[in-house]
C-alpha cells in the first residue's frame, strides 16, 4: 500500500487536514525506527487505497526535541510515496526554511498552503504559480478548515501517487546540513513571491489578550474559565452517565437475567456481577470522555491553551512543569482518565510523566461521592463542608508535593519556548471528530484491562463458593485479614479493608460495596458506619481513599499512554504508599493528642 | 562600537512591555538555539516587547507576525539593542 506521510511545524492546521481526509476514522499504530505510536489512516484514492500518516509537528529537521527526532527516524526508515507538507500561509515567511529542508530530502512533494482563509483576512497574498515555478514543486492554497481549495490538492495527490519515489533518505544528515544555502535560497523565493504588510497584528486577538492575559484579571478569568467547563462536563454529563447506567441495568434486568437464568448459579453470577459489570463501568465513562475533548478541542484549538500555559507558567516551572499541567490537573478534579489522556498536548515525554504522576491525586469526581456519603454519616452538617474542603486541600498538597520531589527524575530538558497563535474559532466538525476518536482509543486500550480486574475483584469475592459473597470466608475476607497489620495502625477495620479492595475497581462502587458488606444500605448503612466508627477513623479512611490508586481505568490509561510498566507500577507503588503514610500520621497524630 | 550602543545593549529579559529592540546575538545550548531560529530569532531581526506574566512568569515577544512566548531565564541569554 502506498503511504502519505504528513509534514509540518506545529499550529498549521496539520491535524485539521489530516482529519478532514480520514474522516476521523484514525488507528494509532507502531513504525519501524520510532517508538511513539503515530495516528494513521487509510483512505480510497483514485482506485487504490492509501496510508495517510499524520507525523508530529516540527519546526525543525534538524532539530533535536523528541518530536523533530521521531520525523527525521520516521523517514528515514518509513520513506513516504509523497509527502504532504503543510505550511501555515500567516506565518510563511518562517515557515518556508522547513519545505526548503524537506525538498533536499529528493522525495515526492505536494504542498499545502493552509489557513488561506486567514492569511486573506491579514491582507498576505501569495503568487502560487510563480512559487510553484521557482520551487519546481506542486503547490496549492486551502483552508482545511473550511474545505476550500481541498479537492484541488486532493487530485494532485492523487496524480502525484502515480510517480514512483525518485530517492532514497539515507544521507539525510548530510544533505541536511547545509542551513547557509537554505536561508539564501528562502530569501530569494520569498522576495519574489510574498507581499506581507510591513506591520500586520490581529486586532481581536490583540484586544482580547489585553483582557485574558492582564497582569489581575488573567488569573481570575483563567480560573472563572476553567470552572464554567468543569462545571459543564460535569452538569452535562452525569445524566447521561446516569443515563448509561440505568440503560445497562435495563438490559440486565430485562434480557440477561431471564436469559441467564437456566445456568449455575456461580457462572451466572461471574457473567452478570463480573463480566458484564465491567464492560458497564467502561460504558460509564464514555459521555465523560466524550464531554472532555471536546471542551478541550474548544479550549486548543481556540488558542486559549497556550495564554492558560502563560498564567500558570510562574507557579508550575517551579514544580518542574509548564502552564499545560495545571489545566490538566484541575480537569482531573472532574476525572482522571480523560485528562491523564490530554496530557498528550506535552511534547516532553518527561514533563509528559510527571504531569501523569500527579493527575492522580485530583479528588474526582466519584470519590467526592464517597466523600459525600462518610461526612455526612460521621460529621454535622455544619463540619461537613470544611472536612470537604480540607480534602481539596489534601488533594492540592499531595499534588506538589509529588511534584516537587520527582521533578529532578523527570527532568524536562525542552526549553518553553512556545508560540501564541492567534485566537480562532474552533469548527463542530473538529471537535466532533476529536471526541470520537478519542473515545474509540479508551475503548479499545481500557476494555481489556478494566474488565480483567473487574472479574478478578468478583472472583476474590465470591470464592470459596460456600462463602458469604464479600464476608469473612472469601479470599477477599482472608486478604482483608492478613492485611489487618498494615491498616489497623491507620484506623482502618476489616470491613473498610474489603471496600478498599473493590475502590482498586472504581471508587463509585464503594459505598455499594459497603452495603453489600454490612448488609445494609442508605440510611441504616449510615448509621451503622456512625455508630461503629469514630470521626478519626472516617477521616483517615477517607484521606487513604483519596489517595491510592484512583480506579483500574486510571491504572489502565496510565499503562496504555506511558506504555512503560515500570511507571505504572512507580504510579501505583507511590500513591498507595503516601495514602498509608499521611494516613498513618494523621490518625496517630490525631490519638496522641487524646481525640 | 560607539558608547550609545554599549549604554543600551541589554538583555531580552530586561525590557518592558512596548519596547522594541534589535537581535544582536544568541548565547543558548544546541536545543533552545535551533527552536528559537526555528521561530524567527536570527541576528538583525526587530523584535518587540508584548508583556510580562506576574510572579516572574513567561514574556509574550513579538518578532514579524508570530507572537512567542518563552521563560525569562531563557529571554536572559538573548542579547537586545534597544531603539
Amino acid at each position: 500500500m502506498k503511504r502519505i506521510a504528513l509534514l509540518g511545524m506545529p499550529n498549521t492546521g496539520k491535524s485539521t487536514l489530516f482529519n478532514r481526509m480520514t474522516g476521523g476514522a484514525a488507528r494509532v499504530g507502531n513504525w519501524p525506527g520510532i517508538t511513539v505510536e503515530l495516528l494513521s489512516g487509510k483512505i480510497l484514492l483514485g482506485g487504490d487505497m492509501v496510508e495517510i500518516i499524520d507525523l508530529p509537528g516540527i519546526y525543525d529537521l534538524h532539530g533535536f526535541s523528541d518530536d523533530e527526532q521521531v520525523v527525521r527516524h520516521f523517514l528515514h526508515d518509513n520513506v513516504p510515496e509523497l509527502a504532504l507538507v503543510i505550511l501555515n500561509t500567516t506565518q510563511i515567511e518562517r515557515q518556508m526554511s522547513l519545505l526548503l529542508q524537506l525538498k533536499q530530502l529528493n522525495i515526492n512533494f505536494v504542498v499545502m498552503l493552509n489557513m488561506a482563509d486567514e492569511a486573506k483576512k491579514f491582507g498576505i497574498t501569495v503568487d502560487v504559480a510563480k512559487m510553484s515555478a521557482l520551487l519546481e514543486l506542486p503547490i496549492f492554497l486551502l483552508s482545511a478548515k473550511y474545505g476550500s481549495g481541498y479537492p484541488e490538492a486532493l487530485q494532485a495527490i492523487t496524480r502525484a501517487l502515480r510517480y514512483p519515489t525518485p530517492g532514497m533518505a539515507e544521507h539525510l544528515r548530510n544533505q541536511l546540513e547545509q542551513d547557509e544555502h537554505i536561508e539564501a535560497e528562502m530569501a530569494r523565493v520569498l522576495k519574489h513571491t510574498v507581499q506581507v504588510p510591513a506591520r500586520l497584528s490581529d486586532q481581536l486577538t490583540e484586544k482580547l489578550d489585553n483582557v485574558l492575559l492582564h497582569p489581575w484579571l488573567g488569573l481570575p478569568i483563567f480560573f472563572a474559565v476553567m470552572y464554567l467547563l468543569f462545571q459543564g462536563i460535569f452538569i452535562f454529563g452525569q445524566p447521561l452517565q446516569t443515563g448509561i447506567s440505568a440503560a445497562f441495568s435495563w438490559l440486565r434486568e430485562t434480557a440477561l437475567v431471564p436469559l441467564l437464568a437456566g445456568l449455575p448459579h456461580a457462572v451466572q453470577g461471574l457473567l452478570l456481577d463480573g463480566i458484564y459489570n465491567g464492560v458497564a463501568t467502561v460504558a460509564a465513562f464514555v459521555p465523560i470522555i466524550v464531554l472532555f475533548f471536546l471542551f478541550m478541542a474548544m479550549v486548543e484549538d481556540s488558542g486559549y491553551l497556550s495564554r492558560a500555559a502563560f498564567l500558570m507558567d510562574a507557579l508550575m516551572a517551579r514544580l518542574g512543569l509548564d502552564g499545560r499541567g495545571f489545566v490538566m490537573l484541575l480537569m482531573g478534579f472532574g476525572c482522571n482518565v480523560p485528562a491523564l489522556m490530554g496530557t498528550r498536548v506535552m511534547r516532553s515525554r518527561a514533563m509528559r510523566l510527571l504531569t501523569m504522576l500527579v493527575i492522580p491525586f485530583s479528588l474526582c469526581s466519584a470519590r467526592l461521592q464517597v466523600f459525600i456519603f462518610f461526612t455526612a454519616a460521621l460529621f454535622s452538617a455544619r463540619a461537613a463542608p470544611v472536612v470537604l474542603f480540607s480534602l481539596y486541600l489534601f488533594s492540592f498538597a499531595t499534588a506538589i508535593i509529588t511534584a516537587l520531589i520527582f521533578k529532578n527524575r523527570f527532568r524536562n530538558t525542552e526549553p518553553f519556548v512556545l508560540e501564541l497563535p492567534p485566537y480562532r474559532f474552533p469548527t463542530f466538525r473538529q471537535m466532533v471528530l476529536r471526541g470520537w476518536v478519542e473515545v474509540h482509543h479508551f475503548l479499545r486500550r481500557a476494555t481489556k484491562y478494566i474488565v480483567a480486574g473487574v472479574v478478578m475483584v468478583w472472583l476474590l469475592t465470591h470464592l470459596p463458593l460456600s462463602a458469604v459473597p464479600a464476608g469473612h470466608d472469601t479470599f477477599a475476607g482472608m486478604i482483608g485479614g492478613a492485611l489487618q497489620p498494615f491498616f489497623a495502625p491507620i484506623g482502618i477495620n476489616e470491613q473498610l479493608t474489603i471496600a478498599l479492595i473493590f475502590g482498586f475497581i472504581a471508587k463509585e462502587i464503594v459505598i455499594g460495596a459497603l452495603a453489600v458488606i454490612y448488609g445494609l444500605s442508605g440510611a441504616a448503612l449510615s448509621g451503622a458506619l456512625g455508630h461503629q466508627l469514630d470521626w478519626v477513623q472516617a477521616y483517615s479512611f477517607m484521606l487513604f481513599t483519596l489517595l491510592y490508586t484512583p480506579c483500574l481505568a486510571t491504572v489502565a490509561t496510565l499503562q496504555s499512554e506511558s506504555k512503560q510498566t515500570r511507571f505504572t507500577l512507580l504510579s501505583l507503588g507511590w500513591s498507595l504508599g503516601l495514602a498509608w503514610l499521611v494516613s498513618f500520621a494523621f490518625y496517630q497524630g490525631a490519638r496522641a493528642l487524646g481525640y | 562600537m560607539s558608547a550609545t550602543t554599549l549604554v543600551s545593549a541589554t538583555t531580552l529579559a530586561a525590557l518592558h512591555p512596548g519596547d522594541t529592540a534589535t537581535i544582536i546575538s544568541i548565547h543558548a545550548e544546541e536545543a533552545l538555539h535551533l527552536r528559537l531560529l526555528a521561530l524567527g530569532f536570527r541576528t538583525g531581526k526587530r523584535i518587540e516587547m508584548i508583556r510580562k506574566a506576574s510572579f516572574s512568569g513567561p514574556l509574550q515577544v513579538r518578532i514579524g507576525t508570530t507572537d512567542i512566548m518563552l521563560r525569562r531565564i531563557e529571554a536572559a541569554k538573548i542579547k537586545v539593542l534597544k531603539s
